[in-house]
């Protein structure tokens, strides 16, 4: 953190690192398209390098088994020959369709080795913010003028527990680098771990109610850069939840039971840690008496 | 050289600046930017700049092996619930001007910076600061688990007097630490300006009284190293180092930032009652209990007695109930699950096909891997998932991200457990 200080940024100029869920798992089941959803957000980009000329945008696709660099607004390999695809997209993503294909089949064979059993319906949400921390760090290594930073989850997959300390970390250390991220949630359910970090790190999140406006709610809410999102207003946090569930049930608590080696979280009183196998209480000293203590034994303090 | 300068003249060289050290202008230039330091002799005599990234890299490099080398493959618990004391020693040894402006102040900044990124490391852990003056410990702050409390109090008393009394410090230390309960670590950080100590009775008996009631003492001295501070770290398990300039001061101070390797029977294993409170509602007006003043809105309510209190982490002052958030808790999870070290690959190895096809850009940030004339320049691999990564991304992934992308981006099925990474 004292390392960001130091830094200078261009007042307005941004980085858009989109990380954009391709998980075919949710979009086999959804009220939009993949390809109605992509022509919102291939014009929000063009909306976004519109606004600056200095701005950057880096799109990286969150699979289901594999995730991958996308598009990156600074390469200059982007302007090379691409015919245009007769759709009506721009010239300019050309490259970003033909590599998002690319990826999508690659993936698609990639989970196609793995079979079927123990389908969770999640992306790899802490693969891509790994590596789009990675990548803005490198941006920061560039020199004293660099575009501000933000990260801008686009996703509609579930959130997978078995990520939950990888995103976490992921959340902390964007925390320290003051990069934001933004999150716009498609899915159905809630998700906790895109609450929790847009939360923790100073970004927005929303979750749009009609799929159809999706462009308008991306040109109105995660468009705007960071400096001057002072002068707008944009969504609130409304109540993050942030009690924990415990270990053994699963279920959020109030109150509960902390081990002191490894901080596993119980909803009752154990004898012993089910995670590192510690076994409470016990102390030279406690050894004589712990047969009678056995029944009172209350928890501490 | 400029205090000699003053000494032998008597009086002031007061020019054309305000500096009461008496340089002259054209001297300033050199005080702070020694660039003669930064030039390197090479094989033929020949000066050249160092180099300095490739330095970082492989002081990082021999850093990282001397933990691996250490944990040897095996976890290493880790002592995450830590109660430490900060002793500062102000006796007159700390106004010396070796460290720019002084030695105070140095310390003074650093071990700020230390607070802040100590609560940052260990959320559930708390900090209290003990200060040397007169031969006599003062305790500046009682454990406590706010920095703002503490670093209030730390600048708020920033002058040097008398002798400096290492047994002092301890007593007071290891009467503070003996009411903590017994699943907390305790430790003491001294950082010792003065080359001796003057104490009121035998230092070794309170040396094996810390011994005995399993108090970790570390020392970073500024000065020169002594014999006592060495045995004292020696016989506790600690660790002892002399800082030689600001920077390593805080490179040395910031060592201590994370949680150390925990030794079993210092610290019994405990279940915590803690609780989890909910976000207050917008609007809801309330008697906080930490400022005894009336706050709207933003505040968390205590589960068991539903008392209010700004922020968290902190102990409810009414039931005394310790309160968190599920993130706080998270902040520690990256000690208990540490990535493995990346391997190194030979800077000019021959170009296989696994290089070829993934080893053309950095996995994580994209940087091209290819050096200068098409050679294959120097790179890192993860074991696991074999990818990549330039030495930047490594020593970020290591230091800050402790995620490596080419693992996490390989779909694991439900069935492996959180614990068995």
């Amino acid at each position: 953190m004292p390392s960001v200080a130091s830094k200078q940024y261009s007042d307005d100029v941004s980085l858009l690192v989109l990380l954009l869920d391709t998980n075919p798992l949710f979009w086999s089941n959804t009220s939009i398209t993949f390809s109605q959803f992509l022509s919102h957000v291939l014009a929000f980009l063009n909306a976004v390098l519109g606004l600056n000329q200095l701005n950057q945008v880096v799109v990286i696709a969150t699979g289901y088994s594999s995730c991958d660099y996308i598009y990156d607004s600074s390469l200059t390999s982007n302007h090379g020959n691409f015919e245009s695809r007769g759709t009506g997209m721009p010239p300019l993503f050309a490259s970003l369709l033909k590599k998002l294909e690319d990826f999508v089949t690659k993936d698609e064979e990639l989970s196609r080795e793995e079979g079927h059993e123990d389908r969770t319906p999640s992306c790899l949400l802490s693969g891509s913010l790994s590596m789009a921390l990675c990548y803005i760090q490198r941006v920061f290594r560039s020199g004293h003028l660099h575009p501000q930073p933000r990260i801008l989850c686009l996703q509609g997959s579930p959130d997978g527990p078995e990520q939950y300390v990888a995103v976490m970390n992921s959340i902390f250390s964007a925390q320290r680098l003051m990069v934001p991220i933004d999150s716009c949630y498609i899915g159905v359910q809630n998700s906790a771990f895109l609450q929790q970090a847009s939360y923790i790190t100073g970004g927005v999140h929303h979750t749009p109610k009609q799929l159809d406006g999706l462009f308008q709610y991306l040109t109105t809410i995660f468009a705007t850069d960071l400096h001057s999102r002072g002068f707008v207003q944009l969504p609130k946090p409304i109540g993050v939840d942030f009690r924990a569930s415990c270990f053994c049930h699963k279920k959020t608590i109030d109150m509960g039971y902390i081990c002191s080696v490894c901080l596993s979280i119980f909803c009752e009183h154990h004898k012993k840690c089910s995670t590192c196998g510690s076994v409470f209480g016990q102390s030279k000293l406690d050894e004589a008496s712990s047969v009678s203590d056995k029944k009172r034994k209350a928890p501490h303090t | 050289m400029s205090n000699q300068r003053k000494r032998l003249t008597g009086e002031r060289e007061d020019e054309d600046d305000e500096d009461a050290e008496g340089i002259g202008e054209w001297e300033r230039a050199y005080v702070d930017d020694r660039s003669w330091e930064e030039l390197q002799e090479d094989e033929s005599g020949l000066l050249r700049p160092i180099d300095n990234s490739a330095i970082y890299h492989a002081q990082y490099r021999r850093r990282l092996r001397m933990l691996s080398a250490a944990a040897a493959g095996t976890r290493i618990q880790k002592g995450l619930i830590r109660y430490l004391y900060i002793v500062i020693d102000f006796s007159r040894a700390a106004a010396e001007m070796d460290f720019r402006p002084s030695r105070i102040a140095v310390m003074a900044k650093h071990v700020e910076a230390f607070i802040r990124e100590f609560f940052d490391q260990n959320p559930l852990s708390q900090i209290g600061l003990v200060s040397i003056k007169n031969g006599v410990a003062h305790t500046l702050t009682d454990l406590g688990g706010s920095p703002e409390t503490h670093i209030k109090a730390l600048m708020g008393k920033l002058e040097a007097l008398g002798d400096s009394s290492l047994q002092n410090a301890l007593e007071l230390v290891n009467e503070h630490l003996s009411q903590v309960p017994s699943y907390g670590h305790r430790e003491v950080l001294i950082l010792y300006s003065a080359l001796c100590t003057c104490d009121p009775g035998d230092i070794m008996e309170t040396i094996q009284k810390c011994k005995k009631s399993k108090l970790r003492c570390s020392v970073i001295g500024l000065s020169a190293e002594m014999f006592i501070c060495k045995h004292l770290c020696q016989e506790t398990g600690g660790l002892y180092s002399v800082a030689v300039d600001e920077v390593h001061l805080k490179d040395l101070l910031l060592e201590h930032a994370p949680p150390p390797p925990a030794i079993a029977e210092f610290a019994i294993a405990n279940l915590i009652k803690m609780g989890f409170p909910q976000r207050a509602a917008e609007g809801s007006m309330a008697i906080c209990s930490c400022h005894k003043e009336v706050k709207i809105g933003a505040g968390y309510m205590c589960p068991r007695c539903k008392a209010r209190v700004c922020d968290l982490p902190t102990e409810c002052t009414i039931c005394g109930l310790t309160l968190v958030s599920s993130p706080h808790l998270a902040r520690s999870y990256h000690h208990l699950f540490p990535i493995a070290p990346f391997d190194e690959v030979p800077a000019f190895s021959s170009l296989n096909d696994s290089r070829r096809t993934l080893g053309k850009s950095c996995f994580g940030c994209q940087q091209s891997l290819i050096g200068t004339g098409n050679k294959p320049g120097p790179c890192v691999t993860c074991r696991k998932c074999k990818h990549y990564f330039c030495l930047d991304c490594d020593i970020y992934i290591h230091e800050s991200l402790h995620n490596c992308p080419g693992c996490e981006s390989i779909h694991r099925p439900k069935s492996v457990s959180l614990m068995e990474e």
